[in-house]
C-alpha cells in the first residue's frame, strides 16, 4: 500500500536496534523530570523568596532558558561540556553525547518545572503559611511540611503533562546525534533499506506512547483532585 | 576565554560573510515561522471550532482526532514523515518544493495546540452568549461568526502569544531536514569556523530578539482589538 513495505520488520531488528534507543529515551525523560522538578522547585523557592540576590538570578535563568529553542540549548550544552568532564565519568568518553543530553534536559526543563512550581505554591492560601508559622515553624519546615507537599499535589496533572512533552521533546538529541528510540528506528531503516517505514513506525509508537500516558493523566486527574 | 568576532566579516566559500549568512538564515526563520504561523492559525482555529459545535458529533470526533494525532507525535518526527514519507506515499507531493513540506508540518503540529486553545475560548463564554445567537434566529455559522468567535479569539490571545512564540522557537527544528534557517546556521558555522561560542551567542540572541519581537506584536493586537470595559490580561504559558 503507497509503496510501503513493513515486512522488514522483526524481533531480531528490534531487539538490536530499538531497544537501547527506547531505555535511552526512558531513562532521559525520568531523569530530566526528577532532577528538573527538584530543579526547578529550588528556583521556585528562589524566585519567591523576595530576597534580590535570589530572585534576579532565578528569574534571570528561567526567562532566559524559555526564550532559547530547545535545540540551540542542546548545541551550546555539547560545546561548552569539557572533554575532562566525560573523562571523569566511567564510559563518559563513548557516551558524550547521551550525557550532555541528560545534563541539558535536566537544566531546560528546570525553567518550565519552575514555572509550574512557581503556579502551584502561589495557589497555596496564605493561611496555611500562617497557620505552620502560628505553630512556631521555621520557613524552611513550613515549606517541607506544608506547601510544597499541597503545590506537588495540586500540580501532578500539569507536572505529568510537561514529562509527556518532555518525552516527545527527547527526539531532538537528534541534533547531537545520541542513541534514543528515533535513532534506533531510523537506523534499521537505513540499514534494512526501508527509512520510510521507520519514520511511520517511529510516529505509531511516540503516539501510543503519549497517547496513553495523557489518557492515563486525564484518570489521575479526576481521581486526586482535592475536593474542597 | 578569547572572542574573535572578527569571523563574522569572514568569506564563507561562496563569496558572502558569515553575517550575510547568518541574515539570510534569520530571513529563513522568520518565513518559515511566518508562514506555519498563517497554517497553524487556519486550522487550529477550524478544527477548534469544529470541537464546540453543538449537533454535529462526528465532526466534533473528526476534530478531536486531528489534534490527538497532532499533538502526541513529536514534531522532528511529523517532519520527518512531511518531508521522507508523504512524498514517497503520494509521488504528486514530491513536486512540493520542501519549505512548504517543513511549513505544513510545523503548521499543523501548532495547530493542534491552537485547536485547544480556541475551545477553551469558546467553551468560557457564558451559554447565554448562543442562546442569544439563536433568540435573534441567526443560523449556527452566523452566531459562530458575530456572537462566538469575536469574543472567544480575543480571549484567547494571551495563550495564542506563547503558541506564536513557541512556534518560532520550534521551527528550531527544520534544521533536521536542511532548511537553511538559524540552527542549520548555527550548526555549520561552527564546524567550518570553530568558533561556536560566538556563533552559537549570535544566534541565540536573535532568537531572543524574534520571540521577544513576536511578544510585542501580540500584545500590541491584543490592546488594539480589545472591548472596553474587558481586562487585558498579561499572559504566560507553558509547553513548548
Amino acid at each position: 500500500m503507497f509503496g510501503l513495505d513493513m515486512s522488514f520488520l522483526n524481533w531480531d531488528i528490534i531487539s538490536k536496534f530499538v531497544i537501547k534507543g527506547f531505555i535511552f529515551s526512558v531513562e532521559l525523560t525520568v531523569i530530566a523530570t526528577i532532577g528538573g522538578i527538584l530543579l526547578g522547585t529550588l528556583l521556585a523557592l528562589m524566585r519567591l523568596s523576595g530576597t534580590k540576590v535570589l530572585t534576579i538570578p532565578a528569574t534571570f535563568y528561567v526567562n532566559g532558558m524559555r526564550s532559547v529553542p530547545l535545540v540551540m540549548v542542546i548545541l551550546w550544552f555539547y560545546l561548552l561540556m569539557p572533554a575532562a568532564f566525560f573523562d571523569m565519568i566511567p564510559g563518559g568518553a563513548n557516551n558524550r553525547s547521551e550525557i550532555s543530553a541528560i545534563i541539558t534536559f535536566i537544566a531546560f526543563e528546570a525553567a518550565y518545572f519552575s514555572e509550574i512550581m512557581r503556579a502551584g505554591i502561589q495557589s497555596i492560601s496564605r493561611g496555611q503559611v500562617n497557620a505552620g508559622r502560628a505553630l512556631g515553624m521555621t520557613y524552611a519546615q513550613n515549606m517541607r511540611l506544608i506547601v510544597l507537599p499541597q503545590a506537588f499535589r495540586n500540580m501532578v496533572p500539569i507536572l505529568l503533562t510537561q514529562t509527556i512533552i518532555l518525552f516527545q521533546d527527547t527526539s531532538l538529541v537528534y541534533a547531537i546525534g545520541a542513541y534514543d528510540l528515533l535513532k534506533g528506528l531510523t537506523t534499521a531503516g537505513k540499514i534494512y533499506g526501508r527509512p520510510e517505514e521507520a519514520y511511520l513506525l517511529a510516529a505509531v509508537v511516540y503516539f501510543v506512547i503519549c497517547f496513553g500516558l495523557s489518557y492515563v493523566v486525564k484518570k489521575l486527574q479526576n481521581k486526586i483532585a482535592i475536593i474542597r | 576565554m578569547n572572542w574573535d568576532w572578527q569571523v563574522f566579516l569572514n568569506d564563507d566559500g561562496s563569496g558572502r560573510t558569515y553575517l550575510e549568512w547568518m541574515f539570510d538564515a534569520w530571513g529563513w526563520t522568520l518565513a518559515v515561522a511566518g508562514s506555519s504561523w498563517v497554517v497553524a492559525m487556519l486550522a487550529g482555529g477550524l478544527m477548534g471550532t469544529l470541537r464546540t459545535l453543538p449537533n454535529s458529533p462526528w465532526l466534533v470526533r473528526l476534530a478531536n482526532v486531528w489534534v490527538e494525532i497532532f499533538r502526541n507525535v513529536p514534531l522532528l518526527v511529523q517532519i520527518f514523515i512531511w518531508y521522507f514519507v508523504v512524498p514517497k506515499m503520494f509521488p504528486f507531493m514530491q513536486q512540493v518544493p520542501s519549505f512548504l513540506l517543513v511549513v505544513f508540518a510545523l503548521g499543523f503540529f501548532t495547530s493542534a495546540r491552537i485547536a485547544e486553545q480556541v475551545r477553551a475560548g469558546v467553551q468560557a463564554l457564558p451559554r447565554g452568549q448562543r442562546y442569544a445567537g439563536m433568540a435573534m434566529g441567526f443560523t449556527t455559522a452566523q452566531t459562530y461568526r458575530y456572537v462566538i468567535l469575536p469574543m472567544a479569539l480575543r480571549i484567547i490571545i494571551p495563550p495564542l502569544t506563547s503558541e506564536s512564540m513557541n512556534l518560532l522557537k520550534n521551527s528550531s527544528v527544520a534544521f533536521a531536514v536542511s532548511i537553511a534557517e538559524l540552527t542549520m546556521f548555527a550548526m555549520q558555522a561552527q564546524e567550518e569556523t570553530s568558533r561556536g561560542v560566538e556563533v552559537y551567542l549570535a544566534v541565540t540572541v536573535l532568537y531572543a530578539v524574534s520571540a521577544f519581537a513576536v511578544n510585542r506584536v501580540m500584545a500590541f493586537v491584543e490592546k488594539k482589538v480589545q472591548i472596553p470595559g474587558y481586562i487585558v490580561a498579561g499572559s504566560t504559558g507553558g509547553g513548548h
